[in-house]
């Protein structure tokens, strides 16, 4: 699927600006602006990309079942850890076996949004997609602390 | 289902990617992380490659954690958002 990277800046600036709006106007607690705002920046990119992609669906489902669900991850996390611990020597012999960086994959799948059900040719395709859309959402973030530190 | 023979063979191949296909997706990830980066891997294996991957993703998500602190900040300043909007002519 190509990518429309100047579309895609702009779909990402304008929900992130509508989003930055609300929690100027709405948020009167200074310890949950910053978390808002990178949140609104996730789900921003997330939403300007759509449903055409699975990190971006799974960013999107986070979203609906409520991002204060740090809990939830927390515990998927933990998950996570415990089901490594319990298949730690059969990761350690497939690895043996195939050697082809089983542990970085891992590591990977950890990092790219919904990548923990991914087979490794469509982990390292949605990555791809991930790294660009993630470059565009760090460029536009700039640009707006730039315009705003000058104005 | 009546399925061509093409039709199977894609079946089959979609179910288990060959490692050339790996590592051709491999290399387009190496493309798009940053040019010192870049220049290094050109030799380098397949676990190193996804390790520059993966500490890329990282940092980018550090970047945006930072950005968020300082637009929080500006925020917090007396920027008004409909300025913002003006500004970036959007």
């Amino acid at each position: 699927m190509s990518l429309n990277l100047k579309s895609l800046r702009t779909r990402f600036a304008l929900r992130f600006i509508r989003a930055l709006k609300k929690i100027h106007h709405q948020e009167k607690s200074f310890n949950k602006r910053y978390y808002k705002v990178k949140v609104a920046a996730d789900a921003s990119m997330a939403a300007a990309v759509g449903p055409r992609r699975a990190w971006s669906r799974a960013l999107l489902s986070r979203a609906r079942l409520g991002w204060r669900c740090r809990a939830q991850s927390r515990r998927e996390s933990v998950e996570c850890w415990r089901r490594k611990r319990m298949h730690g020597h059969g990761h350690a012999r497939a690895a043996e076996g195939q050697g082809q960086g089983q542990a970085q994959a891992q590591e990977l799948r950890s990092l790219v949004p919904g990548g923990e059900a991914m087979d490794l040719q469509n982990l390292l395709d949605e990555t791809a997609h991930y790294i660009k859309c993630l470059t565009t959402q760090v460029n536009v973030m700039r640009g707006i602390v730039n315009c705003c530190s000058t104005s | 289902m009546i399925m061509s023979s093409s039709c199977k063979l894609s079946l089959a191949s979609s179910r288990r990617a060959s490692e050339g296909e790996i590592s051709e997706l491999i290399f387009k990830l190496q493309a798009l992380l940053p040019e010192r980066n870049r220049r290094e891997l050109r030799r380098v294996s397949k676990e190193e490659s996804l390790r520059e991957v993966c500490s890329y993703i990282k940092k980018l998500n550090k970047e945006v954690d930072d950005l968020s602190e300082r637009l929080f900040q500006l925020l917090a300043s007396t920027v008004d958002a409909d300025a913002l909007t003006i500004i970036l002519q959007l």
